[in-house]
């Protein structure tokens, strides 16, 4: 087993008062793609938001537990939220292309948003790179100034990636970033997770069991808030050590 | 079955009637409810037209006495009140209308969304009387500033009030998705919701200037009305409306004409700005799409 690039310990999630995440223990890989299956409102999202703080973006939400990455606890008093983002990138559920920007402006919105200065060929080397890494780029290198809201769903969810990726971060979480897309864009982007995982640390969260069968290393069965099994995809998908384990993946509940 | 096929076409038919019978309804009242609309433009525009040339533009007032003479210095005094009117009271809006929608259950939010709604209610010639007590005499006398000061305070509400509902309708996940990659809060709020909802926020902001562009009352306490150029700040300086309501009372006929040819005039510029909303909300509903 790899060494852990992210790991979360006793890690409790709360909504106002009332407990969401049960004290969720488990460790990512680096340069892995580590899933996340569970039923709808187990827990997923809330999980992988809490590992780059934005859980807490929510007003009345709070989490308790060490969450550490490259052996530091994020959730320290002096680590700055911002930092922790920055580090760990994150693709929502819906493709989220900024309005107002074009497809190049989409891209590099993390370094003009955060006022870090480039030179323009630098730029455009960062947007280039950053949409071939997305297999965005052949699609899109004739229309960089068109609003990044013209590209098709499945090409949104891929310059949504490009837009992660433009300010390097060292783990990429994703939250069901196929569940709108069409499966021949979820293909698509099923490939680009084992092309990303070189680089980065993927954590990904499904509704689509085949889908963690078929592209993740490591696969973690979350169930009403607690952690029921974690282990190697194919073990977990093969010879499940838990009973709900079994029931979850062969379609008996959930 | 062929009876029960005729009742159904008689049932058929009589819906139909009466459904034709309830939009034939709702067109005469949108009828009526426009009668007064096309009776004010119509009136105003032939009363006023024959008075609205190039002179009216250009010319100062004649001395009172002569006919002939223009509102140049009341057609400048509206633009500079209004212009400077935004300058105060839209940064303070949108900023507040940020705040709101930032904070949406915060104990000061409420409490601000709440005089704001109880501003827009006031009336105008308070909003005068207020800025009489705490510009015009502190400070020596009525004054431009002291005009532009009481229409911002009758913006400022209406700015706030139409930025933070823009501002809520910005998807909450584009605010989501720049807080994940690392953009601090403010920026966030700043170069993506706001930007998002810049041109809703134009929207409202013109609209509030058609509204204080008609305002007479609250002027009249401040900006109080000059037959002359205004060169300072510190003077008083005219409006299109405060020339309309200081001739439309006199007893000249030519001044009488002129009021009306002010009235046409002012209407023509609201109406210029609301052309100017419908024109950037097309553009909006291309964005939302």
């Amino acid at each position: 087993m790899a060494d852990n690039k992210m790991s979360a310990r006793d890690l409790r999630a709360y909504f106002h008062k009332v407990e969401a995440l049960h004290g969720v223990s488990l460790g990512f890989a680096a340069n892995r793609v580590t899933a996340i299956i569970g039923p709808s409102g187990c827990g997923k999202s809330t999980l992988v938001r809490c590992l780059n703080r934005m859980h807490e973006v929510v007003p009345g939400a709070t989490c308790a537990g060490q969450v550490l990455l490259d052996g530091e606890d994020i959730y320290a008093p002096a680590i700055d939220p911002v930092q922790v983002r920055r580090r760990v990138g994150m693709v929502f559920q819906k493709p989220t292309p900024f309005p107002t920007m074009s497809i190049e402006d989409n891209v590099a919105a993390g370094l003009k948003l955060n006022g870090i200065a480039v030179s323009r060929a630098e730029r455009d080397r960062i947007v280039e790179e950053s949409l071939r890494r997305a297999a965005l780029w052949e699609e899109v290198k004739d229309r960089l100034k068109r609003p990044g809201a013209s590209l098709s769903g499945g090409q949104q969810q891929r310059l949504c990636v490009a837009r992660a990726l433009a300010v390097e971060p060292e783990v990429l979480l994703m939250d069901e970033p196929c569940s709108a897309l069409d499966p021949i864009s979820t293909a698509r982007i099923e490939e680009l997770l084992l092309e990303l995982k070189e680089n980065f640390t993927i954590i990904i969260v499904t509704h689509n069991m085949q889908q963690a069968a078929r592209c993740s290393d490591f696969t973690a069965f979350l169930y009403a808030g607690n952690l029921i099994e974690f282990g190697e995809t194919k073990q977990i998908f093969t010879t499940p050590a838990r009973r709900e384990t079994e029931d979850y993946i062969t379609g008996r509940f959930g | 079955m062929t009876l029960t096929k005729s009742a159904r076409s008689r049932r058929q038919y009589l819906r139909k009637l009466k459904s034709d019978a309830m939009v034939g309804l709702t067109v005469l009242a949108t009828a009526i409810a426009l009668v007064p609309l096309f009776l004010v433009l119509g009136y105003l525009a032939s009363k006023g037209a024959a008075s609205v040339n190039w002179n009216f533009f250009t010319k100062m007032p004649a001395p009172v006495g002569q006919s002939g003479g223009g509102m140049a210095n009341a057609i400048v005094g509206t633009f500079e009140l209004v212009g400077l009117a935004c300058a105060l009271g839209v940064p303070i809006g949108v900023a507040a209308g940020i705040y709101l929608a930032e904070n949406r259950g915060g104990a000061l939010a409420q409490a601000i969304r709440f005089s704001a709604d109880v501003m827009m209610g006031v009336p105008t010639i308070v909003v005068g009387i207020f800025c009489y007590a705490i510009v015009v005499r502190p400070f020596g006398g009525f004054s431009t500033l002291a005009g532009a000061i009481a229409l911002a305070v009758i913006m400022i509400p209406l700015v706030t009030r139409t930025a933070e509902e823009m501002i809520l309708l910005v998807p909450h996940e584009l605010r989501e998705a720049a807080l994940a990659l690392g953009v601090p809060r403010w920026r966030t709020s700043l170069l993506i919701v706001a930007r998002t909802a810049a041109s809703g926020i134009a929207t409202g902001v013109i609209l509030a200037v058609a509204r204080v562009a008609g305002e007479t009352a609250p002027l009249l306490f401040t900006a109080f009305g000059n037959r002359f150029w205004s060169t300072s700040l510190f003077q008083p300086i005219s409006s299109l409306t405060m020339q309309v309501y200081t001739y439309a009372i006199s007893p000249f006929a030519d001044w009488q004409r002129q009021a009306w040819a002010g009235a046409l005039v002012l209407t023509a510029i609201v109406l210029a700005l609301e052309i100017g909303v419908r024109w950037l909300t097309r553009g909006d509903a291309q964005v939302a799409r």
